[in-house]
């Protein structure tokens, strides 16, 4: 009796957790458990995990608030990284050291974060129902832009312009002795030699995660949930749909700026010119391997999600390569992720109108 | 008919159930040849699982078949699946339409049984190089619709025919199975609600059409909701009930409140008038429509005047495709809409749904899954999200205001009260709106637009697709509502008399336009003269 009561609360849970999520866990625990076979330390792996964790997380929730509205997943979020590009660099050739010029990223990015979001969403707007292809070229094409501006725009400080020209920014600039580790600093635990939890980093957001969770439960976020799930519904209550559209568009845009600047802290580098082309599918195989659908997400998926795509992608490599003592970490870690994207890309489900 | 003659179809003693739940027990009857077989009942009696069975559905094998026997000519058959069924002479016509929209009626008739004429290709290639022989299909379909008697050009491509064409392309594409060496001819033909999407005129074009098979010889099971039709044109009725026949009767002498008695067990008087005397005089108008235009595709309003008293409840009626539905649709600002509409002596500007709903007015869409649900959120999201955009109901203030929180607790004390009180049939309010039954979906809308307290509601088509005891508390919930809180309603109906059972006034529109207004209590044939356009009728009583 306990046995069968013990089977189907496990298949509850197994069907409430969802299956592909309880295997890919399974899996990661199973890297975790062989790691110090091979000879990986379990804490460095952990710390990695956890650090890497932190540095996406955010980009991923930055597909929340598009899925609740209906636009689909936010292809487009290179468009959010270049405006948070533009605040780390406007904030690097302010020259103001030290986790000011953090804060200052932050404040520059934002205008330009809603500026491009509101452009973006006016776009998405006029092609509801192809939003994630057209959204998927707003990335590239934005890209492509920027390689030119990021050359044209008179920045001048010596740490991020060509050294033999004077002029035209690198393709990495070093964030060392402006924003380097603030967050991962903050707060950070050492519970061993290899063991670093980077408490600011995931208190920062956790704080982002806590508004947008906050924001779902207004007025207007019950609104967006609506648009995204019957649209003329919405538009049968009184809800201006284009309006909530486009402010899920900036708030996405927005999140992706925060992304990338939070990534910037940790990896310790500006990634210019082609950085932000390749961004936008891991967030989105996240948020798919969390569970979320094209038009149905939360919080939950997204923690969800980021750790096991990112524990995934940061154990296998170590272990594999230890295993077969050869150094095919990079190529290992580009088949393992990029074959995560692809699984979460079956994934993608739509919920039936 | 002679007595003795071997029944088509007869079934003994069929019984089934889904793992222990019993939903067919002890069903017998017979068909002969060129009867038709009106078979009614609620939604859920058992009249789907029955015709599952008639065609050995997958379905049925899968949850382990059914007891008792199908004969057919007295033969017992037991069909492995439909195809099957097909082969012995059994045609059904689905409800929802399986065409082909952009081949033409001919090919559609014909789609994968067409003939074929040799070519010298099909001499190298084999049969796949076969060429159809069009002349021949055409002739095929024309007779198939010739033996339908309707006018359906068998050239048309389905995408543009009227919906009542693509139902008599069906039918003819059922007609069309001749004998052949491994088919034989159609012999029974089963018809699911075939005139749910049509209008009075082209059921009425249906009907007649069944009658013209029928007398060729072959037998109709005739499901549908509506009793009138059933009467027009069954020999026999057959009404069931929870997985029972309640009764077998011919349909001499059977008049339409008695079938709903047997269908619902109890009476039911959906037609019935409760008339009541409203005084036009001392009531003031409250919503007024001038030189209301609406461009609804199918249902296009040229320019309607009308004046809406307050309290009343206004009927409005018409044949589909009039423009009846535009006019809500259009008030509310679904749909582009011109004019001048007034309401309580100020103008709505049109053509913006916040404008209508800040008004105080409501809207309870016909399309009810497209409009009218959030077909994946909760009970308590469909209930309350109108209200709370609209009016701020069901929030919590914080910081004078700045935050507007979703008050949890509001929304599902409201939710359990209007299941409470509307009898909506749900595990929780926590359960999503596309797993209710369409009745309750019905009650769910209405509850949402009641949650709003309008003062004036629009509800289009409310007992569109739900069955017969659903409707009549459908229906007593608005006269209900109207006589409470004194609500002014205007009902868009397609169905007559359920509009003079609950309304004051009905207003009949025609070519987008107000044809007539007569008070509920006129005779329905008046009513029937301004449907069809006889401006000879009277216009007493209408207070335009």
């Amino acid at each position: 009796m306990t046995i069968e009561k013990l089977t189907s609360s496990v298949k509850g849970m197994v069907t409430s957790f969802g299956l592909p999520r309880v295997i890919i866990a399974l899996f990661l625990l199973v890297l975790f458990i062989l790691a110090p076979f091979v000879g990986v330390n379990v804490g460095t792996s952990l710390s990695d995990t956890l650090n890497r964790f932190g540095m996406n997380a955010v980009m991923v929730l930055a597909m929340v608030p598009m899925i609740h509205s209906g636009c689909g997943l936010n292809f487009g979020l290179p468009l959010g990284i270049i405006a948070g590009l533009l605040g780390a660099t406007i904030s690097l050739q302010v020259n103001i050291p030290g986790p000011t010029s953090f804060v200052l990223a932050i404040l520059f990015a934002t205008p330009f974060a809603v500026i491009l979001g509101w452009g973006y969403g006016q776009l998405l707007n006029k092609v509801k129902g192809g939003e994630m292809m057209i959204a998927t070229y707003v990335g590239f094409s934005s890209v492509a832009f920027m390689c030119i501006m990021w050359l044209l725009l008179p920045f001048s400080n010596p740490t991020m312009v060509w050294g033999y020209s004077g002029t035209g920014l690198r393709t990495t600039i070093s964030v060392e002795g402006y924003y380097l580790h603030v967050l991962n600093d903050f707060l950070s635990i050492r519970l061993s030699d290899h063991l670093l939890i980077p408490t600011g980093m995931i208190l920062f957001f956790a704080l982002l995660a806590f508004i947008i969770w906050a924001f779902l439960h207004t007025k207007t976020g019950t609104a967006m949930t609506a648009v995204g799930s019957n649209p003329v519904f919405a538009r049968a209550s009184g809800i201006n749909v284009d309006k909530i559209r486009t402010l899920s568009v900036v708030m996405s845009t927005w999140l992706g700026a925060m992304g990338i600047l939070v990534y910037q802290q940790s990896f310790g580098f500006i990634q210019l010119y082609m950085g932000p082309f390749y961004m936008a599918l891991p967030a989105v195989s996240a948020i798919l391997i969390g569970g979320a659908s094209v038009n149905k997400a939360s919080i939950l998926n997204v923690v969800v999600g980021t750790f096991l795509f990112q524990g995934i992608v940061t154990m296998t490599p170590s272990v594999m390569n230890s295993m077969i003592h050869t150094d095919m970490s990079e190529v290992i870690r580009i088949v393992v992720s990029n074959g995560m994207i692809l699984y979460a890309l079956t994934r993608k489900t739509e919920a039936v109108r | 008919m002679n007595e003795n003659e071997v029944p088509l179809l007869e079934m003994r003693h069929i019984s089934k159930d889904f793992f222990g739940n019993q939903v067919l027990s002890d069903i017998n009857f017979a068909l002969k040849k060129g009867e038709i077989l009106g078979l009614v009942g609620e939604n859920g009696a058992g009249k789907s699982t029955l015709m599952k069975i008639l065609f050995g559905m997958d379905e049925i094998h899968q949850t382990g078949g059914y007891g008792g026997d199908v004969l057919i000519n007295g033969q017992k058959v037991q069909f492995a699946s439909p195809i099957d069924a097909l082969a012995a002479g059994i045609g059904m016509v689905h409800q929802e339409f399986s065409l082909l929209p952009d081949f033409t009626a001919t090919e559609n008739i014909l789609l994968n049984r067409e003939p074929l004429k040799y070519t010298w290709l099909s001499e190298v290639f084999g049969e796949r190089m076969n060429i159809l022989d069009r002349s021949e299909m055409e002739e095929i379909s024309k007779r198939a619709i010739a033996r339908l008697n309707v006018p359906l050009d068998s050239e048309m491509v389905v995408s543009q025919m009227p919906v009542g064409h693509k139902q008599f392309t069906e039918i003819a594409r059922e007609l069309s199975k001749e004998s052949t060496s491994v088919t034989e001819g159609i012999k029974l033909l089963v018809l699911d609600e075939p005139t749910a999407v049509l209008s009075e005129q082209e059921a009425d074009s249906l009907l007649h059409a069944m009658r013209k098979l029928s007398e060729t010889g072959i037998a109709i099971i005739f499901i549908t909701h509506r009793l009138q039709e059933i009467l027009d044109v069954c020999d026999t009725i057959m009404v069931m009930r929870d997985g029972k026949i309640i009764k077998t009767v011919p349909a001499e002498g059977v008049v339409i409140t008695d079938i709903a008695r047997w269908m619902v067990g109890r009476d039911v008087n959906t037609a019935q008038r409760q008339a009541r005397e409203f005084d036009y005089e001392n009531k003031p108008v409250i919503l007024s429509l001038e030189n209301l235009w609406v461009d609804m595709p199918g249902e296009v309003v040229r320019n309607v005047n009308l004046n809406v008293h307050q309290g009343e409840i206004l009927g409005i009626g018409g044949m589909a495709g009039q423009g009846k539905l535009g006019i809500p649709n259009g008030a509310m600002g679904l749909f582009p809409a011109g004019g001048k509409i007034t309401f309580e002596g100020k103008q709505i500007e049109l053509n913006n749904p916040r404008n209508f709903l800040n008004a105080g007015m409501a809207f309870v869409s016909e399309d009810r899954r497209g409009v009218g649900l959030l077909l994946d959120e909760t009970l308590e999201w469909n209930i309350s999200f109108t209200a709370m955009q609209v009016q701020e109901k069901y929030l919590k203030k914080y910081l004078g205001g700045a935050i507007k929180w979703r008050d949890q607790d509001a929304i599902e004390a409201e939710t359990s009260n209007y299941v409470k009180q509307m009898e909506i049939r749900c595990t929780s309010t926590k359960q999503k709106a596309k797993e209710l039954s369409g009745g309750n979906q019905q009650k769910v809308c209405l509850a949402k637009a009641f949650a709003v307290a309008p003062k004036l509601l629009f509800v289009s088509e409310p007992t569109r697709g739900i069955d017969i005891g659903a409707k009549s508390l459908v229906l007593k919930a608005l006269r209900k509502y109207n006589e409470e809180s004194g609500t002014t309603i205007i009902m868009i109906s397609s169905e007559l008399e359920e509009l003079r059972a609950i309304c004051d006034r009905i207003a009949i529109i025609s070519d987008g336009k107000v044809f007539g207004i007569l008070p509920a209590t006129t005779d329905s044939a008046q009513f029937g003269l301004l449907m069809v356009g006889q401006t000879s009728a009277l216009q007493e009583g209408g207070s335009v």
